[in-house]
């Protein structure tokens, strides 16, 4: 007997012992109920991260526009309308009113990460017979580039933007026939072109994107656009992600600009992340349950079958603390175990997944996350739950006669 | 009374007090038992020896009536002190030897030790070791409980019984499952130790042979003792 472990542990692993096969049954529903947890968690963890990280850093986290334009009715005296109704005006491109104050002020709040100037608008770009429409992003580079990261999608070229340049998306430079180094004309609605030279492509993963995109340096498209030092956004990023909804309104209650989050540009996506999280933590916790209920019902038995034992052991002298530390024991020592070897299975299927699942140019499906604190998190939860579960059986054992027990 | 292990003042047994199926079992049970006294109980099954035995061992209180081990009122301790009590107090011996199948036959002998101690120690294997020489199993002392024979676990439980060095021994029918040679020797081992270390032993028996061969003999018959 190892001298250091108390009274308790060593009932606790020899009843567990001495049923072996109950022990290797329950440990085994364990197992598979935590590696059931952990895969399921690493996987979603890496499948979400993935997509918010595609997502976020091809948009800002939060984009500041200009409000609205309304048209205000006419009045000829208090109360009285002169026209009943009012049409709706179209909205020019017009510049953020004191832009660089606003822009200031964004770098200054402490939830902000990055923020960075834009002028967007419409154009055409021609090349020979084929034109077609695009968007036009004037862009500061150096700060632009740490919001939406072009660089990293840039497929063939660089990410250089001098006045005489454009990056564009793949499709529209197929369709223009266009590669790295040719030059395009650009021509605004209002009539004024530009011939830029083309420095990159870019795939930013969606194909009607990709047909549309282009980016230019800031002053180009305010050139182009006619706002000269206006910039019809201003686009940020923030320290957490999911804060940016809540930020937005804050930004728009004390600023003259309109603030959207990603949040709600990307209302769809947003809900199938809290769909998935939500349907993840519902998995999580009925699986947990159902580990619970297997360890009750393995002690309840253990309880009924070594009622003898316990009669024996409460005659010479065993106290009833001591009885339902042993049963107790014996809950925390099954979860946890379970936990380890459940753990060990999770993380296995989950790299044997990942080099499984492929997509279709060979690269990964999601990034592998096995994170210290998800087995951490495992093994704590599945030894407090065996505790719990253990917790019935062992107030039962604790307050079981000793005479009726021996008596059987 | 200075010498009493154990006295028993009117001690009245009732089943489901309160509802039809009421049963008294014990009736005013009056009696004694000196330190080194080694005493039988005898009677018919269902009289209520295996319920006065329960009493006795502090497993089961009386309805009313007193009882006192070792000159302290039992029926003021709460459930905490009555363990400790019967711990360090009284050794049980059992028909079916009832040890744990999970240990070995030295580890059933720790067992009181151990649940008093909270840990294991070399005193404690010792102590443990010594007492299976004294009954003879020390060159099996390591085999697990349930693969001896019978007579071997009898006497395993005897010396589980003498571990915390108890007053009292209280020993219901523990040759019942015997053959005459092994209930003999088992019977033989108790008095030797009743002998040697003055242990007091109270014997619940069907056997008339052994129970002739101990100091004194109380019979009970319907709840009551008979002479």
């Amino acid at each position: 007997m190892n001298r250091w472990l108390p009274f308790e542990w060593i009932a606790a692993v020899r009843f567990l012992r001495e049923g072996r096969m109950q022990t290797l049954f329950i440990i085994s529903g364990i197992a598979i109920g935590v590696g059931v947890i952990v895969f399921m968690s690493a996987l979603l963890t890496g499948l979400e991260a993935n997509f918010i990280k595609r997502v976020l850093t091809s948009q800002p986290h939060i984009q500041l526009i200009p409000p609205d334009q309304i048209a205000r009715p006419q009045r000829n005296g208090p109360k009285v309308l002169e026209d009943a109704i009012v049409q709706r005006p179209s909205q020019r491109v017009i510049s953020i009113d004191q832009w660089l104050k606003i822009r200031d002020r964004m770098l200054a709040l402490p939830e902000v990460t990055a923020a960075s100037p834009t002028m967007a608008g419409s154009a055409l770009a021609i090349r020979g017979a084929a034109s077609r429409a695009i968007s036009i992003s004037g862009v500061e580079p150096t700060s632009y580039f740490k919001i939406v990261r072009v660089p990293d999608y840039i497929v063939s070229g660089e990410a250089r933007l001098t006045n005489q340049d454009i990056i564009i998306g793949i499709e529209l430079a197929k369709d223009l026939g266009a590669v790295v180094g040719d030059k395009l004309n650009i021509q605004a609605a209002s009539g004024t072109t530009m011939v830029l030279t083309v420095t990159g492509l870019v795939d930013l993963g969606n194909k009607g994107v990709n047909q549309r995109t282009t980016y230019v340096a800031l002053r180009t498209a305010q050139s182009l656009l006619g706002v000269i030092g206006g910039v019809t956004t201003i686009d940020m990023t923030v320290q957490d992600i999911y804060a940016a909804e809540t930020l937005a309104k804050l930004i728009e209650a004390s600023n003259h600009v309109e603030a959207d989050s990603w949040i709600v540009t990307n209302a769809q996506f947003f809900t199938a992340v809290q769909a998935q999280e939500i349907s993840n933590t519902m998995i999580r916790l009925f699986v947990a349950l159902s580990v619970a209920f297997g360890i009750a019902a393995v002690l309840v038995v253990s309880v009924i079958q070594r009622s003898k034992d316990i009669g024996i052991l409460r005659a010479m002298g065993t106290s009833r603390g001591q009885i339902l530390r042993v049963f107790l024991l014996q809950g925390g020592m099954l979860g946890f175990v379970g936990a380890l070897l459940g753990s060990a299975m999770g993380a296995a299927g989950l790299i044997y997944w990942h080099s499984a699942m492929r997509l279709a140019d060979g690269s990964e499906l999601f990034p592998l996350i096995l994170e210290r604190s998800l087995f951490i998190d495992a093994a704590v939860l599945a030894t407090l739950t065996g505790l719990l579960a253990a917790m019935a059986p062992a107030l039962r054992a604790a307050k079981l006669d000793p005479a009726e027990a021996i008596r059987g | 009374m200075a010498d009493e292990v154990l006295r028993l003042e009117n001690v009245c047994k009732v089943y489901n007090v309160g509802r039809p199926s009421e049963t008294e079992v014990l009736h005013d049970i009056d009696f004694a038992l000196e330190h080194g006294e080694f005493l039988a109980l005898i009677g018919p099954s269902g009289s209520g020896k295996s319920t006065l035995l329960n009493i006795v061992g502090l497993l089961d209180r009386p309805t009313s009536g007193r009882l006192t081990i070792k000159g302290e009122d039992t029926s003021l301790l709460g459930d905490a002190a009555i363990t400790h009590l019967r711990g360090h107090t009284i050794g049980f011996v059992f028909q079916d030897h009832h040890l744990i199948s999970a240990f070995s036959a030295l580890e059933n002998v720790m067992m009181p030790l151990l649940a008093d101690a909270g840990f294991p120690s070399p005193e404690i294997t010792k102590r443990a070791q010594d007492l299976m020489a004294r009954v003879d199993l020390e060159k099996v002392a390591g085999n697990m409980a349930m693969n001896m024979s019978g007579g071997q676990q009898q006497r395993v439980a005897i010396a589980r019984a003498l571990a915390m060095n108890p007053d009292l021994v209280l020993a219901d029918e523990p040759t019942g499952n015997l053959d005459t040679k092994s209930a003999d020797s088992v019977f033989e081992l108790m008095r030797q130790v009743n002998r040697e270390s003055g242990t007091s032993f109270l014997v619940v028996t069907h056997n008339l042979d052994l129970a002739r061969r101990c100091d004194r003999i109380i019979e009970v018959i319907d709840g009551r003792i008979a002479h």
